[in-house]
């Protein structure tokens, strides 16, 4: 029997066992800013350091900009909202739930929302710097306020599919979210510390991928580390995710534009 | 913590059954070649970082490498402990020991959700693969 169990894992399980809040839901949540080392916390502190920061730039010139619109109409969202300050809190909130499809819509979408209805101009692609800056433009403007999830109905069986999804074992290596960002956060992984995989800082700069990336390419990459099939950017399947993540992180200040190693 | 106790309880469980007359051999299993693993080459394809390594979640001293994991405990030693045949059925799918484990299957293909369409009914090691990580593992003595 004690041949059976190694000392090392014996030793391993008894070192273990303190470890952060692992079965509850409830833990407290932590940003992922605090896994991070001095050097790359700092790059996130100083806007004019911060690699992510001309994307803010970037999102007000396209604010402020004369969109060509199909109607032969030029317009621009500072037309109807005037500084983009007037949307304090907005992203903060996000995914909400949305009547018109009887699903959620996060930040992303709802602003290609804005550009089809509103300045009749084509929606911008999923990842496309433009519409990474309009995402790193709101979200800035409610940096420092606390993630706070709208629970109605729609967002309340949203988050319960999110939820599963997270728990879901994947891929070739057989994990799920859970196993590393609930059961294991704090802990290192190769080099990386995991952290709990929080979403408050997005679009973050993340510096393995020298570029800025949205919440839903977060999940790509991290479904592809496992070796599972990644679902589509803007997928229900991602925004069910993302609203229990927020769900989950509520009350963390949002950091937008975040920086990540 | 309830989960930590309980897999403790399973992994207590499992290695007591496996020491249970006749279901021991439930714990081994016999090499998947012909070929004796080459514990040099199996050192090099533990330490690729491409091929889901063991240093993602384990530590092992003997290996230069900078960053060891620390989900899984420390491989230091599991040569003295396990047999070869112990090791192989521990690499090639640990599930069939703790069904909980999150140690990812080397070389199985069942029960897998969602794999990517690259990795589709592949294993991750092949089988010679599993013998020379097998053999390296061995090297790991006290
Ligand atoms: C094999 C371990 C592993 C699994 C499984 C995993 N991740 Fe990650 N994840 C990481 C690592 C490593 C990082 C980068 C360091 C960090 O923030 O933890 C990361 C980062 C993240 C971040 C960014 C955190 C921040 O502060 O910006 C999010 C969000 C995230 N993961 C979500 C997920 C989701 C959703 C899943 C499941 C689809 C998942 N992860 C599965 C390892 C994993
Ligand atoms: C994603 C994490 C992960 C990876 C990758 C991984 N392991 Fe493990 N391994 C674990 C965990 C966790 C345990 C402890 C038992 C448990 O809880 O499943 C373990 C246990 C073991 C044990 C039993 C240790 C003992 O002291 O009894 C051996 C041997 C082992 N692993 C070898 C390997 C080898 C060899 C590789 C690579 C081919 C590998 N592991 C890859 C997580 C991992």
């Amino acid at each position: 029997m004690l041949r059976r169990i190694a000392p090392s894992l014996l030793c391993w399980l008894v070192l273990t066992c303190p470890a952060p809040a692992q079965d509850s839901p409830a833990h407290e949540p932590i940003s992922g800013y605090a896994f991070m080392e001095p050097a790359t916390r700092e790059l996130q502190d100083d806007d004019f350091l911060n690699p992510a920061f001309f994307l803010v730039e970037e999102g007000l010139a396209l604010w402020n900009a004369d969109w060509p619109g199909a109607s032969g109409q030029d317009r621009a969202c500072r037309a109807c909202h005037g500084a983009p300050e007037s949307l304090r809190g907005v992203a903060a909130r996000y995914p909400v739930s949305d009547p018109e499809s009887g699903g959620m819509v996060n930040l992303e979408l709802r602003i290609n929302r804005e550009i089809a209805e509103h300045l009749g101009a084509a929606p911008l692609p999923y990842e496309s710097q433009e519409l990474l800056a309009l995402t790193a433009l709101v979200g800035y403007q409610s940096r420092g306020m606390p993630m706070q999830l709208d629970l109605d109905e729609t967002a309340r069986a949203w988050a319960e599919r999110g939820r599963e999804i997270f728990e879901t074992r994947r891929g070739q290596l057989n994990l799920s979210c859970r196993n590393c960002h609930q059961d294991h956060w704090g802990e290192k992984l190769r080099g990386d510390v995991i952290s709990q995989g929080q979403v408050n800082a997005f679009p973050i700069f993340r510096l393995t991928w020298d570029e800025v990336g949205s919440r839903h390419r977060m999940f790509t990459w991290c479904m592809e580390a496992v070796r599972a099939e990644p679902h589509g950017y803007g997928s229900e399947a991602y925004l069910a995710l993302e609203t229990y993540l927020v769900l989950r992180g509520q009350g963390l200040p949002v950091e937008t534009p975040g920086v990540r190693r | 913590m309830k989960g930590k106790s309980i897999r403790f309880a399973s992994l207590v469980c499992a290695a007591w059954l496996s020491v249970v007359p006749g279901a021991s051999a439930e714990g081994t299993h016999p090499p998947l070649t012909d070929q004796a693993g080459d514990p040099v080459r199996g050192r090099e394809i533990v330490r690729d970082t491409s091929r889901a390594s063991c240093l993602i979640c384990h530590s092992i001293s003997a290996l230069p490498d900078r960053d060891h994991g620390e989900l899984g405990p420390p491989l230091d030693g599991v040569g003295s402990i396990y047999t070869a045949a112990e090791l192989r059925l521990r690499i090639m799918d640990a599930r069939r020991i703790l069904p909980d484990t999150i140690m990812p299957p080397y070389f199985a293909t069942n029960d897998l959700y969602r794999v990517g369409a690259r990795w589709e009914g592949q294993t991750i090691y092949s089988a010679q693969d599993v013998e020379d990580v097998v053999a390296f593992v061995m090297t790991l003595v006290d």
